[in-house]
């Protein structure tokens, strides 16, 4: 019963072992899955024998509906993956597509891609922070983080034209220019932020039922971190100081100097503790960036038709979740030959059997919250 | 042989009771939506009635109009029975509360004891309904709510002895009299009074203690499977179980009714509803606390310093 079973098994029947034993069907439909994800819990009272994920009930084809499409049109669906990180997945397609071209890109564009998508990780930290106070029965952190995500949404708006599923970078650029409003908007965000940061730490990071909740819960070694392909702040709450950005440089990150946040604790904690830190790192990044922004066009020359020379090619980003590597395969028509998706989300789900065994079931929706799972990315 | 007199009494009791229970439920939701609304940059309720006061009645209107469905395995007489019992007791446990000197529905000499004994019945009716709708969920909540029960109940009663050892008396009335000719009691028994908050907030279920229905872990706990009306029962037996929680906590440690200038009524509904805002503060903050660790911090925090505090009162006591 304890061992770990690869494959979601779905024994629906209580084992005979225990008269106490009852399977709990959490999900697709629970407040605390934050989406379409269901588990099963195989139960001991309050304490949780075994879970087991089921996955794939918003599962849309996303690789198969690649290879129908040509490559500027599988752009848009990009965004419908990682809802809450969708430049992030812009930036992957886009760079993949620039990577099998040889497209060159503007330092402006690359300048605004980077902003934008740092402003977007802020959003979805946010996001995460709330709903991660929600999981615990806090609801007022919830409602600040959204009064400052909404300001960030507002900002976005203005550029890129939509509030969460933005299409906006563009092969060889980006689709506008950013303006002297904006530039002036983002620095009175950094203002504000910076001023609410601590107030976050205030209202939660010192609160004592959020230690309890949250120290030396749902602890990953740094052992098992490889072993289950884990990235983004699960990883770095463990001690591991692998960030994308820093380990294989994209677009402009070589020259911005950050840092990357590190726990060593690896429980719900350290992971609460990076996420916030990246926060304070997107600021200063984005500070840089406004500093340094050159002039020029944001837009390079590219055919109106693509057609990648025949090959293949991946492209690694970093996402507020972790590491999203997009593969594809080009056969040199307008049209992918294979597109393959390794979302973050995925992989970070899969050491939450291993994690829950054993806890209680409060604990086991906190670490489930604090994996930060984006469940269409999940299913893709 | 019932007399006139008594019979009016009474009629005007429940009458009055039913009313103070009523508008009591309209007015703390609404108060509880803007206390809260004000701690998010939000407003609350502001578009029905003025402030939005009428909301409630609006939602209220709502729930009665909402079809009530029985899931198909619940047992039904136990399904119905259930918010019954939740709100009946809180309902008669008014019944000995004080407004006032003279605003009191019967006086009872052993009022404390009903009132304690009543608010028993509250997790009876959370039992039954976890287990009648033949719920998962809804019986884990359940199963949380009488394994809590024991660890607040007891400090809960520790608190309230020394009272009864200072005032002589069971009777909610004698209580606040014997406070008028000292001080309030919670200048007396000022670690009592902090348990005595604590414990009320596990009693009501209140965040951070709710986890008879915590919401991300439970779906909904024990009123999983409720709805419309049923549901609205149970919601208006938690705000009036929050009333007499506060009121008994008023008038055991802040002297009832007693205060300067205003009329005793009034400062009684003040100190009420200073207890019921800190209880809407508490949840308003605070994360959910986990149920073990509200069992250990019950077992082993609040039940020794509450034993401590009723034998160091009652030490002191027979010295003097």
């Amino acid at each position: 019963m304890f061992e770990s079973q690869i494959a979601p098994t779905y024994h629906l029947e209580p084992s005979e072992e225990q008269e106490s034993d009852f399977i709990l069907n959490l999900g697709p439909q629970h407040p605390g899955t934050h989406g379409v994800l269901r588990v099963i819990l195989h139960m001991d009272g309050e304490y949780i024998l075994t879970a087991d994920p089921v996955l794939g009930y918003g599962h849309r084809m996303q690789e198969k509906i690649a290879e129908n499409m040509t490559w500027a049109q599988v752009l848009p669906y990009m965004a419908r993956m990682d809802y809450l990180s969708a430049l992030s997945y812009n930036q992957a397609w886009v760079c993949l597509v620039e990577k099998m071209c040889g497209y060159e890109v503007p330092p402006r564009a690359e300048y605004i891609r980077v902003l934008t998508t740092e402003l977007n990780r802020i959003s979805s930290h946010l996001l995460w922070f709330g709903a991660f106070l929600l999981d615990l029965g806090a609801f007022t952190p919830f409602l600040h983080a959204f009064e400052d995500r909404e300001k960030l949404l507002d900002l976005l708006e203005t550029i890129t034209g939509s509030r969460l599923t933005y299409c906006f970078f563009r092969f060889g650029g980006v689709g506008a220019d950013v303006d002297a409003t904006f530039l002036r908007e983002t620095q009175e965000f950094l203002d504000q932020m910076r001023a609410h940061l601590p107030g976050y730490h205030e209202l939660v990071t010192g609160n004592v039922i959020f230690e309890h909740r949250t120290k030396n819960v749902g602890v990953i070694l740094p052992f098992d971190t490889s072993g289950y392909g884990l990235s983004g702040p699960v990883l770095r709450g463990s001690g591991e100081a692998y960030d994308v950005r820093v380990k294989e440089p994209y677009s402009i990150y070589p020259e911005l100097k950050f840092n990357v946040p590190v726990e060593q604790t690896g429980d719900c904690m350290g992971r609460y503790l990076v996420r916030l830190a990246e926060i304070d790192e997107s600021l200063n990044m984005i500070d840089q960036i406004l500093a340094n922004i050159p002039d020029g066009d944001i837009q390079a020359k590219v055919p109106k038709i693509i057609k990648p020379p025949e090959g293949e090619a991946s492209m690694a980003v970093e996402t507020p979740r972790g590491e999203l590597m997009i593969y594809a395969v080009s056969d040199g028509t307008k049209i992918p030959y294979r597109v393959k998706y390794r979302v973050p989300s995925f992989a970070n789900l899969s050491i939450f059997s291993k994690m829950a065994r054993g806890q209680l079931l409060a604990d086991a929706l906190a670490i489930l919250g604090s994996l930060d799972l984006v469940i269409p990315e999940i299913d893709r | 042989m019932i007399s006139e007199i008594t019979l009016i009494r009474t009629l005007l009791s429940i009458l009055g009771i039913t009313v103070v229970v009523g508008v009591n439920a309209i007015f703390v939701v609404w108060f509880e939506r803007k206390v809260a609304g004000h701690m998010q940059y939000r407003l609350g309720p502001t578009e029905v009635g003025p402030a939005g006061l009428l909301q409630t009645v609006a939602d209220g209107l709502k729930l009665v109009s909402k079809q009530i469905i029985f899931p198909q395995s619940a047992d039904k007489p136990i399904f119905i029975l259930a918010p019954i019992i939740c709100l009946v007791p809180v309902f008669i446990a008014l019944v000995p509360v004080p407004f006032s000197a003279t605003w009191q529905a019967h006086e009872l000499d052993v009022g404390l004891l009903l009132v304690i004994a009543l608010g028993l019945l509250n997790t009876l009716g959370i039992l039954l309904a976890g287990w009648g709708c033949d719920n998962k969920y809804a019986l884990l909540g359940a199963s949380r709510a009488v394994a809590q029960i024991l660890a607040y109940k007891i400090p809960l009663l520790l608190c309230i002895l020394p009272i009864i050892l200072l005032s002589g008396s069971f009777s909610l009335r004698e209580i606040v009299l014997v406070q008028e000719q000292s001080t309030w009691f919670a200048l007396y028994q000022p670690v009592g009074f902090l348990i005595y908050l604590i414990a009320i907030t596990l009693e009501t279920n209140r965040s951070p203690f709710d986890f008879a229905e915590a919401e991300s872990e439970l779906v909904a706990g024990f009123h999983t499977e409720y709805s419309g009306m049923m549901f609205s029962l149970f919601f208006l037996a938690e705000y009036t179980y929050m009333l007499v929680a506060s009121a008994i906590a008023a008038i055991l440690f802040l002297g009832g009714w007693l205060g300067p200038f205003l009329p005793g009524p009034v400062w009684m509904l003040l100190k009420i509803y200073f207890f019921l805002f800190l209880m809407m503060w508490f949840r308003w903050t605070f994360p959910r606390v986990r149920v073990d660790q509200m069992l250990s911090f019950g077992w082993k925090i609040l039940l020794p310093i509450s034993l401590l505090n009723f034998l160091i009162t009652a030490g002191v006591m027979a010295a003097l």
